[in-house]
């Protein structure tokens, strides 16, 4: 008998981290793609009162934590992780009054470093506003504790 | 492709603060900036809703990202006097310590200003300044 996957816990932590609750950041579910998360459009995370888009920091923030998501799915268990470095590659504003989806997953795991690529898009991570690439510290106690 | 085909518009001056004042998600966040003749510090003050982990607790990586692209562009903006906020192309970011619950600083410097990029570097740290918790590096469109 295996154990429910991990990702059934994602709605929770989502909704228990107090940056993601602030600025409205949804659970939207895991599958074969990775983990997705999504972001209802909201004035006050506006970069440009002219054009309405949502701060580049805003896409970044939602980036980062779908990467780290899709690295805990992938080890499938809860481990403490750390953002080593994350690149993110702005391709065209987002369309203002329109949830912004992230859509990460984590196509390389070592026993320590996990390898994430993500998108963020409104419609399809086909036509993304963004594409992010990001490497992720996994902490193993146990291997700590060996060395 | 001349001068004044150029997106950004120049100004005779640009006050950072003004620039900030004109990002509302700048606003969201609490950040300003304090000048010492031409040089700029950003300042993060801590809020509870700025926390991504709990437990340690830390600042959220997205939040220290954010401040740091923030700073970029206000420093952008004031050395160069645009009277519009520079666009990302990419940034880049390096998390080296986690950010504590407290007040967090970030200097930027322009390693490059050209005719339509301009590469910037940003530095972010809390109680002292060498031993930064987060480093960026970005390219913005400006032509």
């Amino acid at each position: 008998m295996s154990q429910p996957p991990f990702s059934n816990m994602f709605a929770d932590i989502v909704g228990h981290t107090p940056y993601m609750k602030a600025i409205g950041v949804r659970y939207v579910g895991t599958g074969p793609d990775g983990v997705t998360l999504a972001l209802p459009y909201r004035d006050d995370l506006v970069g440009d009162p002219e054009t309405r888009v949502f701060a580049s920091g805003v896409v970044t923030a939602l980036l980062d934590n779908t990467c780290g998501m899709a690295v805990w799915d992938r080890i499938n268990e809860f481990k403490p992780i750390a953002t080593l470095d994350l690149r993110i590659d702005y391709m065209r504003p987002a369309m203002p009054d329109n949830e912004l989806k992230a859509t990460a997953k984590c196509y390389k795991l070592t026993r320590s470093v996990g390898f994430v690529r993500a998108f963020a898009y409104e419609v399809s991570s086909d036509d993304p506003v963004a594409a992010a690439q990001a490497a992720f510290i996994i902490s193993n106690p146990a291997l700590r504790a060996k060395a | 492709m001349s001068e004044d085909l150029s997106k950004l518009a120049r100004k005779e001056s640009c006050h950072p603060a003004q620039v900030l004042a004109g990002i509302p998600f700048a606003q969201y966040l609490g950040v300003y900036v304090e000048l010492a003749g031409d040089e700029l510090t950003a300042h993060l003050p801590f809020q509870d809703k700025l926390i991504g982990n709990p437990m340690i607790p830390a600042l959220h990586g997205g939040v220290i990202g954010a401040f740091m692209e923030i700073t970029a562009m206000a420093q952008l903006a004031f050395s160069e006097k645009f009277d519009h906020i520079p666009k990302p192309i990419d940034v880049t970011i390096q998390y080296l310590r986690s950010g504590k619950p407290v007040h967090t600083y970030a200097r930027a410097v322009l390693n490059r200003v050209g005719r339509t990029v301009a590469n910037v570097e940003v530095s972010a740290w809390q109680d002292q300044k060498h031993h930064p918790i987060a480093t960026l590096q970005a390219h913005f469109l400006i032509g």
